[in-house]
């Protein structure tokens, strides 16, 4: 079995966040990138736990810029065999796919997963995208995944439940958890990552579809009310007649 | 302007996020909703009253099938010649939406808060609710998927007309064996109240606390992170950052320290209280309200009270 695992990017959870450039950038100054803990957590590990009982590869796909080697370094580090980086900036989710889908096509996969979403952009756009461009199934938020020969049970999330489903390869899974536990790489998987190939190949021409003009913050909270303990009265009243939400 | 709205009824009703899609669309222009399943036509001529001039509704599809639900939305984009659509950021529409984005090669803008700007930009959430981007679209045709909870929904007493549609959706790709509703009747993701507890309540078997509070209230209940990993509630409500984002009109959270990653995840609720032992706990500067005790005391006063405001109300 050949397995596809989407890499990207994300800030480190406890950044601050602000923009630059007349709000127009995120300000990159101070912050750490790891990589998305839905694509390292769940997607990565469940594909490699399906490597190890059934054979194959793991190979993972970024697209990106020198700057994230580190991070495809330790998806590696953790037991990827092969890394692939798309070189370019990745602006756009139709843009992004597209890569991924195109060398998908070429390198023909029997699974390809995403994570969720990514916790900067929390678009959750780029799996369900890259399953239209192969013409693929797409489960959609899976916190289980068993594979039987060329038949997978997932179970996925959906409105006001669970939804046990059958799939046959070659489809597009995007990984929420439940999927997989995370793995600590060793040492001994930092030291392999350095060795393990990581190709990068140049972008296929594609459109943007959109394009962030501009962000802002949230409005600062005024003060916190304290009330006592012992007075839930007193909450109770605040919330209807000042907060008005009961 | 021609707007189609998406809206999922596989559970046989129309949820409040569904109502707040067409009322959205309802906004931009002149809306058509389309939907599938087995849902009745009354329900359907319904939502009129929120602005949808008419409702196509395709019976062969009973199932969440992205591949499928997409081909739909398509041939009734297409008929009706829209050039927006509009789902709901919901679990269906997270995976309808980028599909169909890619097929009609149109802009996605997802999270989306608010209605769009007279340059067309949309407001949508970023970086797990810590800020706002602005979408602007390269793309003729637009699709937005709606943050539930984020807009008003308001009644015109309009009926919509209700239309059987029948387009070529392809076969279905996903075969569901199997479905396990989540127990409790007021989903997470939509509830307007919300009751939320952390490793402070010390135990699973302490949660009876929090479960009588969300019931006199009548609001869900979600807990932080390390609760459901080590199982003592269920991982659906897990919220924050790797969990569910929500925004209800008033977050009570009990025993949760307020980490950067759970606030994430409910900052952009109306109200926030806070019940916490710790004065120093840093959920305390995100709270409209704080009580500085401890929650096995105050959580059963607040429900008694709440159940006395609502025998008088
Ligand atoms: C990448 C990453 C992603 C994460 N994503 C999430 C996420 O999505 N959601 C999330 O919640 N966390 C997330 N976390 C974890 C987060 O950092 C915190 O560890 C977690 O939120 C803490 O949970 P807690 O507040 O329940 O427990 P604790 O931090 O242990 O806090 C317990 C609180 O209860 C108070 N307390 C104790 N006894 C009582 C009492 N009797 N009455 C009242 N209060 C009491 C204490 O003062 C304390 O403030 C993430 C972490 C990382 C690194
Ligand atoms: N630049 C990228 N390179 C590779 N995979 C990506 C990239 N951006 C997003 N993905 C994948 O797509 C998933 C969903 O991303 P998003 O649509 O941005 O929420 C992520 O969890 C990744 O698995």
């Amino acid at each position: 079995m050949k397995f596809l695992v989407c890499i990207s990017k994300a800030p480190d959870t406890t950044s601050k966040i602000d923009f630059t450039e007349g709000n127009s950038k995120f300000n990159e100054a101070g912050v750490q990138y790891i990589v998305n803990p839905y694509d390292e957590w769940y997607a990565l590990v469940r594909a490699l736990e399906l490597k190890e009982a059934a054979g194959g590869t793991v190979t993972t796909i970024t697209v990106g810029t020198p700057a994230d080697d580190s991070i495809i370094r330790k998806a590696l580090a953790i037991g990827a065999d092969n890394a692939v980086r798309v070189n370019a900036e990745a602006n756009d989710a139709y843009f992004t796919a597209f890569q991924i889908a195109e060398y998908a096509k070429a390198n023909g996969f029997d699974i390809v997963f995403t994570g969720k979403e990514t916790i900067n952009y929390n678009g959750s756009q780029v799996g369900g995208m890259i399953a239209e461009m192969l013409g693929q199934p797409f489960v959609s938020l899976a916190s289980k995944l068993d594979l039987n020969g060329s038949v997978a049970t997932v179970n996925r999330e959906m409105t006001g439940g669970v939804e046990i489903v059958e799939v046959n390869t070659p489809f597009v899974v995007s990984s929420a958890k439940g999927m997989a536990e995370q793995r600590i790489p060793n040492m001994r998987g930092i030291m392999a990552a350095r060795t393990k190939p990581l190709e990068v190949i140049e972008p296929a021409a594609c459109d943007d579809l959109v394009s962030f003009q501009s962000y802002s913050l949230p409005e600062a909270k005024s003060a916190c009310k304290y009330v006592e303990p012992d007075n839930m009265a007193e909450l109770v009243s605040l919330l209807h007649n000042e907060a008005k939400v009961i | 302007m021609s707007v189609l709205v998406y809206i999922d009824t596989l559970n046989g009703s129309i949820a409040k996020n569904a109502l707040e899609a067409v009322h959205y669309g309802s906004k931009i222009g002149t809306t058509t909703v389309v939907t599938n399943g087995s849902i009745g036509e009354a329900e359907l001529a319904g939502l009129g009253n929120v602005g949808a001039s008419k409702v196509l509704v395709h019976r062969g599809v009973t199932t969440g099938d992205a591949a499928q639900i997409t081909n739909i939305v398509a041939a009734a984009a297409e008929a009706e010649g829209a050039s927006t659509i509009v789902f709901s950021q919901d679990l269906t529409g997270r995976s309808v939406a980028p599909r169909l984005s890619a097929k009609l090669k149109a802009g996605l803008a997802s999270g989306a808060v608010a209605l769009p700007a007279a340059d067309g930009s949309v407001k949508v959430n970023v970086f797990s609710g810590k800020a706002f981007g602005n979408v602007a679209f390269k793309s003729d045709k637009k699709i937005i998927a709606l943050t539930p909870n984020s807009i008003q929904v308001g009644e015109t007493g309009g009926s919509a007309s209700v239309e059987e549609f029948s387009a070529d959706a392809g076969a279905a790709s996903v075969v569901v064996k199997d479905v396990q509703k989540q127990e409790g009747d007021i989903l997470l993701p939509e509830a307007e109240l919300v009751v939320s507890a952390g490793r402070g309540l010390k135990g699973p078997e302490n949660w009876g606390m929090v479960e009588d509070l969300a019931k006199a209230l009548g609001a869900a209940t979600a807990c932080s992170r390390p609760v459901a990993d080590i199982g003592w509630r269920p991982h659906h409500e897990h919220v924050g950052q790797t969990g569910v984002a929500i925004r209800p009109n008033l977050y009570i959270a009990a025993g949760i320290s307020g980490a950067i990653q759970h606030l994430a995840g409910v900052n952009g609720s109306k109200v926030i209280v806070v019940i916490n032992t710790d004065p120093e706990a840093p959920f305390f500067k995100a709270a409209d309200y704080g009580i500085v005790g401890d929650a096995f005391e105050v959580l059963p006063k607040l429900k008694e009270e709440i159940e006395k405001f609502k025998s008088q109300n």
